[in-house]
């Protein structure tokens, strides 16, 4: 560490710290500010040039000063402690232990910020993961190795159904070992609590690292907390060869944060205010998930962000998108219906199902079922919309079938419990029972073999 | 190459990406320079007094103020020879594979490996005699560098006059195989040559395209079809299939190379190119697509400069081996995040910024990128095309963006990606009623010469369903369905045969995937054949709702899956089947009677 102390801050925005004079800080590196209170909190280099460095603090600004406040270059970029003692453990957002278990002994230390895999060395992700939730199992699949985010609004169940795919998560016919690292980002604390009492109350709390940092902590920690709990994850993974399920939440807030550093250094906004390298940004984050060829351990990431208004166009959905293997959207208007998981089929996508489903992975007839439902479900809800204009009764026969079909694939296809665990048989029959309401000749995406074998027609 | 005698520049400053240095030797704009200790690539992107503003292609974390700045006096250029078929390189034509040899899984910073095997031999047949005056891009020899593609070594540009010294035999690329002197003096040539990227390569003329890009994707060749040698646009919302069409395009059209350029994308998608492409085989020649195959990826989480030349090394490949004579295929998925690149590079610059934040020569830039693809007379009188297919990702799926208007501007085909069609999973989601081919009429011509005469007439037939098909529905979502007279009933009966078994095709199956332009016009056939027996059952009073479940219909809807060298015997039983519709109507008529 360099002994050098600069007390030459010259100018402190809420979350910036300009140092004044200082030669030769690298760029990205970690700095620590102490106050003239004692109080010391770490800062990372964002800008630095012969004569000036531009610090953001992770902590806290409150109390420091001109003149007083010391700056430190550590000479490393950030790095975090990494060891499989962390798994059944709660730390804060720099990365500390926030629980009463005392400090962990680190096997290793790693940059935060990892490096990126190359698309040589990954392995295709196609490895079924059945989390017993027919609207992802059935239509979205979820595979090992895949980001798969859930975009939700305010007031939205989506923690509780993170808790419910992180609870029933699993291989068929697997036994390898897994581990759960969940990265609480500005969410508050009864939001925390329920995590944490979920994970005890399925002992999965011994499997799991969680990084917290709660609505009423320093905001810029939120920027690294993500990067914490992925790099611990990918040292389980590839260094420990366990199966990481990594769930970060909410992302919204990790947005918010970026936004706050990049108006504090006056930079060009991009829409909405928040930064043009949003995107790039984004993706170190979410890149981070994957398998890669000759390692035993993989990272799947669920990622839950809630769109403000609703609005899947604004950036942080939108982005998200672009970068993501799929989205689960929830729906405000089965939500409203009282459907749980309020899951919207139509706008959600997995991008790697193809690759975890059909025979001997799931079932032969896997992928035509769900274009099928997407199919009939998609026309029930557009003659839905039309009825609401013309009456029930301007429609054919055929097409009051599949309004019956929508009800129905809404009350018993996607509404299910949160206790309830459906085998992927389950869903897939289901969704045949479903269309036995419908007229045989409609069935336009089931080969005639399936049908035979499958279908449920009298 | 700057020798260690010369002093070197200093970093001065470094803010992501973009990093000043004072003091850089002969600084000129677009150098490639080594930056720091760990000589990170980095090139020259502005110049003011004593600094040199540089954008560096890899991340920059630990660099200090003081470091050494290494000027190379060069370009920023790619190698041409053979072997660049079957590779994948990043953004600035590093082989992934060799680097992680160096690197491991993850990718360091600061390798250096080479673009091409300097030690692999290639066996090299000259197609000219020692003696023969030769000039740029004459083809003087081949290699077969792969079962697909044989390589044509070309006089490299400004090179001319007697060659001499050429015989066959097996060469490293860096070793000489023939030496030209000409009025200038004697140069060597060896198989090597190096070119630098933000420069198109030289050719003799653009000529107009005639010849279509044959994809096998229906809605494509029979709607919307790209020349080879022009230029199209896919822009389309998240989850609309932009990758899934770019990757159909680049496994079935009949593009003799193609390159494919992932630009700030998916790694896992590119993984999966990957894995696929080298099961794949070419539908006309059984060999593996990948022996005719060019991949560059820099996915998203990569250095972001590297995007940003990332298209710039693709299509500079993709002007070499056009310059042999071939039709090259170059897809980039997605400009929009090449676009983003300089975006957050200007930013840096802290340049005055356009639309949105963009820089404002963005649209120049885009048409220059697309102004490099085009159907060419290469120096050498061959005749060689750079078809440009570009993804663009708007925000939002609002194509009012600077990124999709300015591709617009310069595109001449566009395939409007919908959402809503996704989100029904009707794929490809390429909206009918939005997207354009302004190369349909240059076409024209060679569609009636190759997949029929009737062609033009099947075309305009179906154009007119699906605007007929959307003039009514605003109809229905007035006074619904059942008010509709029969005969605009029947164009929605037949519409939706169009949308169903003949637009919506699966890339997941494997009949499917792939259909002929002689099955394409079967179905059409078989569908407006359908279309005209339904109208003459309408008008004499058939009821719409009779005419479902018929055997023509049924058939029609499994057609794109028959095979195709069953499709003439299929199509013969759709047509017994359409006749039926006319006993339909003629019993009808008996009941009336």
């Amino acid at each position: 560490m360099s002994s050098v102390n600069y007390r030459s801050v010259k100018q402190i925005t809420s979350v910036l710290l300009f140092v004044d004079g200082v030669k030769d800080a690298s760029y990205n590196e970690l700095a620590e500010i102490s106050m003239p209170n004692g109080r010391k909190v770490r800062g990372q280099v964002l800008d630095t040039r012969d004569g000036l460095a531009i610090v953001q603090s992770f902590g806290d600004t409150t109390g420091m000063d001109l003149g007083n406040t010391g700056v430190r270059f550590t000479g490393s970029t950030v790095k975090i402690p990494v060891s499989t003692e962390m798994l059944g453990r709660v730390f804060n957002g720099a990365g500390n232990p926030r629980d009463n278990g005392g400090n962990i002994r680190a096997e290793k230390l790693v940059d935060i910020n990892g490096s990126a895999i190359n698309p040589y060395s990954r392995e295709e992700p196609s490895e079924f993961i059945q989390t017993g939730i027919s609207t992802i199992d059935g239509m979205n699949t979820l595979v090992r190795g895949q980001k798969l985010p859930i975009f939700s609004g305010s007031g939205m169940p989506h923690n509780r159904l993170a808790a419910q795919i992180a609870r029933q998560a699993k291989l068929l016919n697997s036994d390898e070992k897994f581990a759960v690292v969940f990265g609480g980002i500005g969410i508050n604390s009864e939001e925390a609590n329920f995590f944490i009492k979920e994970f005890e109350s399925t002992g999965a709390i011994d499997r799991t690292a969680m990084f917290l940092n709660l609505a009423s902590e320093p905001s810029m920690e939120r920027i690294i907390l993500p990067r914490l709990a992925l790099t611990t994850a990918e040292y389980l993974a590839y260094e420990k060869n366990m199966h990481v399920l990594v769930i970060l939440t909410d992302m919204t807030n990790y947005c918010e944060a970026l936004r706050e550093v990049s108006a504090a250094r006056e930079e060009v906004p991009g829409r909405r205010g928040y930064p043009g390298y949003m995107y790039t940004d984004l993706s170190s984050i979410y890149e981070r998930a994957g398998k890669i060829r000759g390692r035993d351990g993989s990272i799947t990431q669920i990622p839950i962000l809630t769109m403000p208004g609703d609005d899947i166009t604004h950036p942080i959905p939108d982005l998200t998108g672009y970068i993501t293997e799929g989205q689960i959207v929830m729906g405000r208007d089965l939500q409203r219906n009282g459907i749980y998981p309020n899951v919207d089929v139509l706008l959600s996508l997995s991008r790697l199902m193809n690759q975890g489903i059909g025979k001997g992975k799931t079932r032969e007839d896997h992928r035509g079922t769900a274009d099928q439902l997407y199919a009939a479900y998609a026309r029930g809800k557009e003659l839905r919309s039309l009825t609401e204009i013309v009456g029930e009764e301007a429609l054919s026969g055929n097409d009051r079938k599949f309004l019956g079909f929508a009800d129905g694939f809404e009350k018993e296809f996607v509404n299910q419990g949160y206790d309830e665990d459906r085998s992927i048989e389950q869903t897939l029959e289901l969704g045949w029972k479903l269309f036995s309401q419908l007229d045989i000749n409609e069935m336009k995406r089931l080969k005639d073999e399936y049908i035979k074998k499958y279908g449920k027609w009298k | 190459m700057a020798t260690s005698n010369v002093k070197n520049g200093m970093i001065y400053r470094i803010s992501g990406p973009v990093v000043t240095a004072k003091g850089v030797q002969q600084p000129k704009m677009y150098d490639v320079v080594q930056v720091g200790d760990a000589k990170l690539i980095g090139e020259i992107i502005k110049l003011d007094g004593d600094s040199a503003i540089i954008q560096v292609y890899e991340d920059t974390s630990g660099l200090k103020p003081g470091e050494p700045v290494e000027n190379t006096g060069r370009q920023l250029s790619v190698e041409l020879a053979p072997g660049l078929l079957g590779s994948i390189f990043d953004g600035i034509q590093r082989p992934l594979d060799k680097i992680r040899e160096e690197s491991g899984d993850f990718i360091e910073r600061g390798v250096s490996v080479e673009p091409l095997d300097k030690k692999r031999k290639w066996h090299f047949v000259p197609k000219v005699k020692n003696g023969s005056d030769v000039k740029t891009g004459m083809i003087i020899g081949e290699v077969a560098e792969t079962s697909l593609i044989t390589h044509r070594v070309m006089v490299p540009p400004g090179i001319s006059g007697k060659i001499g010294g050429l015989k066959e035999g097996d060469y490293t690329i860096a070793e000489k195989i023939a030496t030209v002197s000409g009025e200038s003096g004697t140069s060597d040539l060896s198989m090597l040559q190096r070119w630098p990227v933000r420069m198109p390569r030289p050719v003799m003329e653009k000529m107009p395209p005639t010849v279509p890009l044959i994809t096998g994707q229906r809605i494509i060749d029979s709607l919307f079809p790209v020349a080879k040698g022009g230029t199209s646009a896919v822009p389309g919302p998240f989850g609309s299939g932009k990758t899934v069409i770019q990757h159909q395009l680049a496994k079935w059209s009949d593009s003799e190379v193609v390159v494919y350029v992932g630009c700030g994308e998916r790694g896992n998608e590119m993984t999966e190119i990957l894995s696929t492409f080298p099961e794949l085989k070419d539908p006309k020649t059984g060999k593996p697509i990948m022996d005719r195959t060019i991949l560059i990826a820099n996915t998203s989480n990569m250095p972001v400069a590297a995007r940003e030349a990332s298209i710039y090394t693709g299509i500079t490949i993709a002007e070499y081996y056009r310059d042999m004579g071939y039709a090259v295929a170059l897809m980039a998925d997605s400009t929009s995040r090449w676009a983003e690149a300089l975006r957050e590079i200007s930013g840096r610059l802290e340049e005055m910024p356009g639309e949105e934040g963009y820089p404002a020569y963005l649209g120049r830039k885009v048409a220059e990128f697309y102004e490099r693809a085009g159907m060419v007379r290469v120096m050498s009188g061959e005749i060689g095309s750079v078809t440009a297919i570009g993804a663009v990702s708007p925000p939002g799926g609002d194509t009012s963006e600077p990124v999709s208007q300015n591709t617009l501007r310069v595109t001449r085909v566009f395939w409007a990606l919908d959402a809503s069609l996704a989100n029904r999973r009707h794929f490809p989601s390429i909206n009918w009623l939005n997207s354009y081919s302004l190369y349909y009429n240059d076409l024209k011509g060679w569609y009636a010469e190759n997949a029929g005469s009737e062609w033009d007439s099947l075309y305009s037939r179906v154009m007119a369903i699906l605007q007929k098909e959307a003039e009514i529905n605003e109809v229905v979502q007035l006074v619904g369905y059942d008010a509709l007279p029969e005969k605009e009933k029947e164009v929605l009966d037949i519409a939706k045969s169009v949308r169903e078994d003949f637009l919506q095709q699966s890339a997941f199956d494997d009949v499917d995937t792939y259909t002929s332009l002689h099955k394409q016009m079967l179905m059409l056939k078989a569908i407006i054949a359908m279309d005209e027996a339904e109208s003459r059952a309408v008008s004499r009073g058939v009821l719409v709702d009779q005419l479902q479940g018929t055997s023509a219909k049924q058939k029609i809807a499994r057609m794109k899956l028959a095979k195709e060298e069953e499709i003439d015997a299929y199509y013969d039983s759709v047509a017994a089947a359409v006749n039926e519709i006319d006993q339909i109507m003629a019993s009808k008529e008996k009941v009336i009677q």
